[in-house]
């Protein structure tokens, strides 16, 4: 599929694959598909980062190509890496076999047969459905070594491997790095890439998302999860509940068969919301019974105004 | 050598112009000293311009030391007997010499040898006395409390933080780096390497676990109790930052500013007129709760991920008395590898942690030391450098006094 025409091609491409973006996220990757620059998404955890990865790469029908960061991730694991056992026994027939040419040997053991391809390596190769996605995963989990390494690559999209040559993309991947904020991206990196922060998604849309992802929710009680999860992201909490939560949520309440919020269920099933026992205690009781009359109260008004 | 080492007073003097010259701030070890001698014995000493380049080609390594340099040699060499003098006390003509110049270079070179600007100050003489010593000799310096010292006294304090280097705790990162003794086998290079032997045996080559020093988080308290301190602790916080790559810095008094790139700065006066501009809150109260709540929700997530060591400087006396204190404290002591808390009024012989904000911070703290003086961040670079285990004691001993 081609690459979309125009922002709200964008919104409408997005959408196709059940990805409801907001303005600012759906231009940024129209910008970032358009200019060919690497995209870098940062938010909190769970709202729908690495998604956005996924999504682009199944509505544009490409490749996915995911690198997961970690520390001390280096470029044996990231770019390539030779097959040393392989190697090892070719050299060791060559060996039985007589022949001892070495020049011969070694360019027969530092071919494409015995290369191990990694995540960025295989992003420059050609594909068949055109340029893959590289998701570089929450980049800040890695060390400035291989943020530099990562510049590099970045600026020209090519590899270069000593016993082998360089390698380069015929056309350049689309990128997009997410962070979680964990630590600060150094500003060389950030400079090359167009920035998008994902927020929490209001109200209209997150109900539009649970819709979409969680169908046999009623109508009501999906309109009441999303009332309640806003509510509680007003509140002074050491972690908000992102748009994942909320989908677990539901999903949670979906088994349970519960029709509509009480106090009881939402007591029980925070842990499936909030994540620190500090939030928990905080919410749970009356705090919770008390968001949930404020909720019905809203709802009852608007549907009056209605 | 024999010539000067005979004589004696070249070789003393071309000793006192290096120490001269590094009091200004131009880096000159006692190897370029024995360089110089050995130059200007090879060069003679029977031109004045000739004995000038000659220091000048040992001593001066880079462009924004020329001016420095030129200054002091002019200042040093016109008088052979000058040093002494000024071990004695200010040279008035000189002094007069150096108040009609305004360009700072100039006066970093009179401040460098102890002819500082006396009008501004006259009540000061004593200590000034002192001072002229300092460039010489930093000891009377380093146990002097921050409070207690003079403008000049504190330039000479802020010159000395800017010349500690410190070790760091090193902690074991997920890098490999090449080891004779590594415990891994590092294939790549042992084949690479095999290529190049011509016989056929293939040396091992191995890595074992780099190391890495933990990330560092400085939250420092400004307010109007702390001043003295936390001045001299953000000129600590600079050399820091200038030193190594992860440290962060936050001032705090009634609001938690982030002051990370302002320091970035390596001119620590221009670094500090950054700090100043976009703190607000110098010397004001302090709502400790206050700031620590908005540090744990806006900024633990984003510094703190790596194993950081956080050096919390506050006196603990929090003027709003809610009971979120502790609550934040252990939220902080969680997401920190250690938590180190500088008091100043640690330094008061009999202190006793009666307070309660203090009594409340203590039990979530894994050190508690002071910071008043030269020593005492001394004191705290070692214990950042992992080499010093004994606060383990004289927490608990803290901790049944509290």
């Amino acid at each position: 599929m081609s690459l979309p025409s125009s922002i709200d091609a964008t919104v409408a491409l997005l959408e196709s694959a059940d990805y409801v973006a907001d303005r600012s996220l759906a231009t940024s990757v129209f910008l970032a598909l358009t200019m060919g620059r690497p995209l870098f998404l940062e938010g909190e955890a769970g709202v729908g980062k690495t998604e956005t990865a996924k999504v682009l790469a199944s509505a544009l029908g490409r490749d996915l190509i995911r690198l997961q960061c970690y520390e001390g991730l280096d470029a044996a694991h990231a770019v390539y890496e030779w097959n040393y056992p392989r190697q090892m026994v070719e050299i060791r027939l060559a060996e039985a076999s007589g022949s001892v040419d070495r020049e011969q040997i070694s360019r027969d053991i530092y071919s494409e047969e015995f290369l191990v391809r990694r995540p960025i390596l295989q992003a420059l190769e050609d594909h068949e459905s055109g340029p893959p996605v590289l998701l570089i995963d929450e980049l800040d989990r890695t060390d400035e070594p291989f943020e530099a390494y990562l510049l590099e690559v970045l600026s020209d999209f090519q590899v270069t491997i000593p016993e082998f040559g360089t390698i380069k993309a015929q056309e350049p991947p689309i990128v997009i790095i997410t962070s979680n904020r964990t630590r600060e991206i150094h500003d060389a990196l950030k400079r090359r890439c167009l920035y998008a922060w994902i927020d929490y998604p209001n109200a209209e849309r997150e109900l539009d998302i649970l819709r979409r992802k969680m169908p046999e929710c009623s109508e009501r009680l999906s309109a009441e999860i999303v009332g309640f999860v806003q509510s509680l992201r007003d509140r002074d909490l050491f972690k908000m509940p992102g748009i994942a939560e909320t989908l677990d949520w539901a999903a949670a309440l979906a088994s349970l068969d519960a029709m509509t919020l009480d106090s009881q269920t939402v007591d029980d099933t925070l842990g499936v919301l909030l994540k620190y026992q500090d939030d928990i205690a905080r919410i749970k009781g009356t705090e919770a019974t008390v968001l949930l009359e404020q909720l019905r109260a809203n709802m009852a008004t608007k549907a009056a105004a209605q | 050598m024999t010539e000067l080492g005979r004589e004696g007073r070249l070789a003393d003097n071309i000793m006192h112009f290096a120490r001269a010259l590094r009091a200004t701030g131009i880096p000159v070890g006692p190897g370029s000293v024995l360089d110089a001698l050995k130059a200007v014995e090879t060069a003679g000493i029977s031109r004045r311009d000739d004995f000038y380049w000659t220091l000048h080609s040992v001593f001066v390594h880079r462009r924004e030391q020329l001016d420095l340099f030129d200054q002091v040699f002019h200042l040093f060499w016109r008088d052979p007997k000058l040093l002494e003098r000024m071990l004695g006390l200010s040279l008035p003509s000189l002094a007069a010499d150096f108040q009609d110049h305004k360009d700072p270079v100039a006066r970093r070179v009179a401040e460098a040898m102890g002819l500082g600007d006396k009008e501004n100050q006259p009540q000061e003489d004593e200590l000034e006395f002192d001072m002229t010593m300092t460039f010489s000799d930093q000891e009377s310096l380093r146990q002097m409390d921050f409070d207690d010292m003079s403008a000049e006294e504190t330039e000479a304090a802020r010159k000395a933080i800017a010349r500690m280097r410190m070790s760091f705790e090193r902690i074991r990162s997920r890098r490999l780096t090449p080891s004779s003794t590594g415990d891994h086998i590092d294939l790549r290079r042992t084949l690479r390497e095999a290529h190049r032997s011509a016989h056929g045996i293939i040396p091992l080559h191995r890595v074992r676990q780099d190391h890495r020093p933990p990330v560092l988080v400085l939250i420092c308290d400004i307010s109007g109790s702390m001043t003295g301190y936390s001045r001299m602790l953000i000129h600590f916080a600079h050399a820091l930052t200038n030193d190594r790559h992860r440290v962060h810095t936050f001032a705090f008094g009634t609001r938690l500013t982030n002051i990370t790139r302002d320091l970035r700065n390596r001119d620590v006066d221009l670094a500090l007129s950054k700090v100043a501009k976009r703190v607000d809150d110098w010397s004001g109260g302090t709502k400790i709760s206050g700031c620590l709540h908005d540090f744990n929700r806006d900024w633990s997530r984003r510094v703190l991920g790596q194993g950081a060591v956080v050096v919390l400087v506050t006196d603990g006396l929090d003027r709003d008395a809610d009971g979120g204190l502790a609550h934040e404290m252990t939220l902080l002591q969680r997401s920190s590898r250690r938590l180190i808390w500088l008091n100043p009024l640690l330094r008061w012989r009999g202190f006793e942690p009666r307070s309660w904000g203090i009594r409340t911070m203590l039990p979530h703290v894994d050190a508690f030391r002071t910071c008043h003086n030269l020593d005492s961040l001394e004191d705290l670079a070692r214990s950042l450098s992992g080499e010093d285990r004994s606060p383990d004691e004289e927490m608990k001993r803290w901790l049944t006094a509290a």
